[in-house]
């Protein structure tokens, strides 16, 4: 009898069974929701380590920032196009370490020696800023412009940023005929390729530096930036005026890299003016639990360091990916949380008011002689069986959510708290056109698609909870009926 | 046989307390017919729970067969509502969702009577009430006094002692009504059931053979004599007991 009135009694009463599976669905499908986005987070903020980081890193090693002087070279200058009038084409490189701050190569073995530590690779990484092309032109079309400002022509020749320009002299207007391409380079220790920037690549296609080469003029370049440049193995390119020849192309593990070029340790080093000179040192530890242990030894010993192990980067990651997070751990889990009452409520409010309109049906029941315990066992389990249903149901539009995230996957940018003197001014006008020419390229910007995986847990919870729904919203109706007399049999009211 | 013996019952609704019935005492002989009447608010239904087991009187006893059905406990006073006592009401208090078998049923239900039993036990009780062709039809689709006869067949498919109705046809037309009456009568004589109604209407009142009028929750009894049967014809009963569904599927093909 428990079976057929159970069904019975759902397949009369859907509409009330399904408001009830709805509330509960709704609220299950939202803490799935945020669970993957969150667990997508997660994921991001792991990419954007590990794209620092090799693997194997735990920790790198930078020298301790200092307040950046006046007038240091803080953005690159260009000296090609101030001086020259003429209008012929011009081409020039311009090499800054990251960050402009770097270390001595004797502190790699200093850092190698240290306690704990079990190996220690020193890499530089340079920026590339590539500016070719002639100017000279430009700039006197876009002065006439906006010399005739008061004209009814607009959009002149120039056409660059919608900020209009007011007469002002213009150096990067509209200029039209030059080209600003900036990369990044990293000189890597070719004797111990396991740790360091090249770790967290593949080599998909050509050879990878043999441990020979120390200071041969041979790059292995990432498959993004040779497919942007049609890079082949055996092309060659110049890097202020070096001539060099890809040897290889190397595949990131995770999509995010931030390095380009990769070149032997001492060639970066002449190409940058920093003989012996490194910007970062990559630790790894013996044990990976005493990471904080090593990081304590290491700052100690050697004075005027920075060491960063990855908890310390994830707590610097900023930028949209991090405020998504924030919303996604903080706002999203309490949102799920206030729903999830809020339907558990919902449901045994319904339960138990669907029960207040079956008095006479459970007070006959009890007439007829049925047990309280069977009268309570039949509300139970129709709340079970709605709670199931939401369940289902909840599952299904969360994952249906969940993958709607992964196929838009909206873009996150990361940043990463940057080592080089305070992220003045960001160049140029927001998305006008190439204003301020190689400025950003310099801060560990990522841009990172956001995932929403599902995983078998938040499916365990969700059933978890649908269980709870179930139970919360039967308890509540079972409680009722089992209050209910028979005597409430006879109300004449139905 | 039912004895009550200074039955009063107390309902108390916030500060005030209200005697639904003061003393009663009544005696019930087995096989009897008793019809309850008097005014709305006199104690009638709340003698009827006291009967039924429905509920326990505030002071005083009463007995089924030497059973205090005000001191016997919960499990107890269940078990006996299962087994004894067959109930129709007045609304009828069908189950909506259940079909008609399924309704007769559930009275089977609480003494664990196996499923391919139950159902064989719930058709033939349909069927001697005439409703041997509405086995699978819920109670919406039924008239009233289909409905009522589902009420019947539930009340009886348990073979009940006592058999109580609270105004079973308050809720039906003039015509219905003559055709339940003479249902209940025929089943009563039937089964020598120990048969209590409640009702409004005063024809059936006058015509019962043992009338108690309740006021202000004090009880007259009044003999009428005869415990003929009223509404049914005289033939035709007897010594069919459980078989004899024909007759009863004939009542049940009058009036709608």
């Amino acid at each position: 009898m428990f079976g057929i009135y159970l069904k019975r009694e759902l397949s009369r009463r859907k509409k009330a069974a399904l408001v009830i599976a709805m509330g509960l669905a709704l609220g299950i499908a939202l803490v799935i929701t945020v669970n993957s986005v969150s667990a997508g987070m997660n994921q991001a903020q792991d990419k954007v380590l590990k794209s620092l980081y090799g693997l194997g890193t735990d920790m790198t090693v930078t020298k301790a920032q200092s307040a950046p002087k006046a007038g240091s070279s803080q953005g690159p200058s260009f000296k090609f196009g101030a001086t020259s009038s003429s209008s012929s084409s011009q081409s020039s490189d311009r090499v800054n370490t990251q960050g402009g701050q770097v270390l001595a190569s004797s502190l790699v073995t200093k850092v190698g020696s240290q306690k704990g530590v079990s190996a220690a690779v020193g890499a530089l990484t340079l920026n590339v800023t590539k500016v070719d092309g002639s100017f000279t032109q430009g700039k006197a079309k876009s002065s006439t412009a906006s010399g005739s400002s008061g004209s009814s022509q607009q959009g002149g020749p120039g056409g660059g940023g919608g900020t209009s320009s007011t007469g002002a002299p213009q150096v990067q207007g509209g200029g039209a005929n030059f080209n600003v391409n900036s990369y990044s380079v990293a000189g890597i220790d070719v004797t111990n390729q396991t740790l360091g920037p090249l770790s967290t690549s593949k080599i998909t296609t050509g050879k990878t530096f043999t441990t020979a080469q120390t200071n041969a003029k041979v790059a292995v370049v990432s498959k993004s930036y040779a497919k942007s440049k049609k890079y082949k193995v055996g092309s060659t390119f110049s890097i202020s005026g070096t001539k060099f020849t890809v040897i290889g192309i190397a595949t990131p593990n995770s999509s995010e890299s931030t390095i380009d070029v990769y070149l032997p340790l001492k060639q970066a080093q002449t190409l940058g003016d920093s003989k012996n000179k490194v910007t970062t040192i990559y630790v790894k530890a013996t044990d990976s639990k005493q990471i904080s242990a090593v990081k304590t030894t290491i700052q100690k010993n050697i004075s005027g360091t920075t060491v960063t192990t990855s908890a310390d980067l994830a707590s610097t990651v900023s930028g949209s990916l991090s405020t998504a997070s924030n919303l996604a751990t903080s706002v999203g889990k309490w949102l799920s949380i206030a729903v999830l009452i809020a339907a558990f409520l919902v449901a045994a409010l319904l339960t138990s008011s669907a029960v207040s309109r079956r008095v006479r049906e459970f007070g006959t029941l009890k007439a007829l002689g049925w047990p309280s315990r069977k009268v309570t066992r039949q509300v139970v389990g129709e709340s079970m069986v709605n709670g199931l249903i939401g369940g289902g149901l909840g599952i299904a539009l969360g994952l249906a959510a969940a993958y709607a995230v992964t196929a838009i996957s909206p873009k996150l940018t990361a940043q990463l708290g940057s080592t080089s003197g305070g992220g003045g001014g960001m160049g140029g006008g927001p998305g006008g056109g190439q204003g301020g020419p190689g400025q950003q390229a310099s801060s560990n910007t990522l841009e990172i698609a956001l995932n929403a995986p599902v995983s078998l847990t938040t499916i365990a919870l969700a059933v978890g909870l649908a269980v709870t729904g179930g139970l919360i919203a039967g308890a509540m109706g079972g409680w009722r009926a089992s209050r209910m007399r028979p005597a409430d049999a006879l109300r004449s009211v139905s | 046989m039912y004895k009550l013996t200074g039955v009063t019952k107390r309902y108390t609704r916030g500060k005030e307390t209200v005697e639904a019935l003061r003393g009663v005492d009544l005696t019930i002989a087995d096989g009897d017919q008793l019809v309850i009447q008097g005014p709305t608010g006199g104690g009638k239904s709340t003698l009827l729970q006291m009967i039924g087991g429905l509920d326990r009187p505030s002071e005083g006893s009463v007995e089924l067969d030497d059973v205090n059905l005000a001191t016997i406990s919960e499990a107890k006073l269940t078990r006996l509502r299962a087994e004894k006592i067959g109930i129709i009401f007045q609304s009828f208090n069908l189950i909506p969702t259940l079909t008609a078998q399924e309704n007769v049923e559930t009275a089977l239900v609480p003494l664990g009577v196996k499923p391919a039993e139950r159902r064989e036990r719930a058709a033939e009780a349909l069927t001697s009430v005439g409703l041997g062709d509405r086995l699978k039809h819920a109670p919406s689709e039924l008239s009233g006094g289909q409905q009522q006869r589902v009420a019947i067949a539930r009340a009886l498919v348990k073979k009940p002692k006592v058999l109580l109705a609270d105004e079973p046809t308050g809720n039906l037309d003039e015509g219905t009504r003559d055709d339940i009456m003479g249902l209940l009568e025929g089943l009563w004589h039937e089964y020598g059931l120990t048969f209590i109604m409640v009702t409004h209407d005063s024809s059936i009142a006058r015509r019962a053979p043992r009338l108690a009028t309740i006021k202000a929750g004090q009880i007259t009894l009044t003999e009428q004599g005869g415990g003929q049967r009223q509404f049914a014809p005289q033939q035709g009963h007897g010594d069919q007991s459980y078989g004899g569904q024909q007759q009863y599927a004939q009542y049940g093909n009058q009036g709608y």
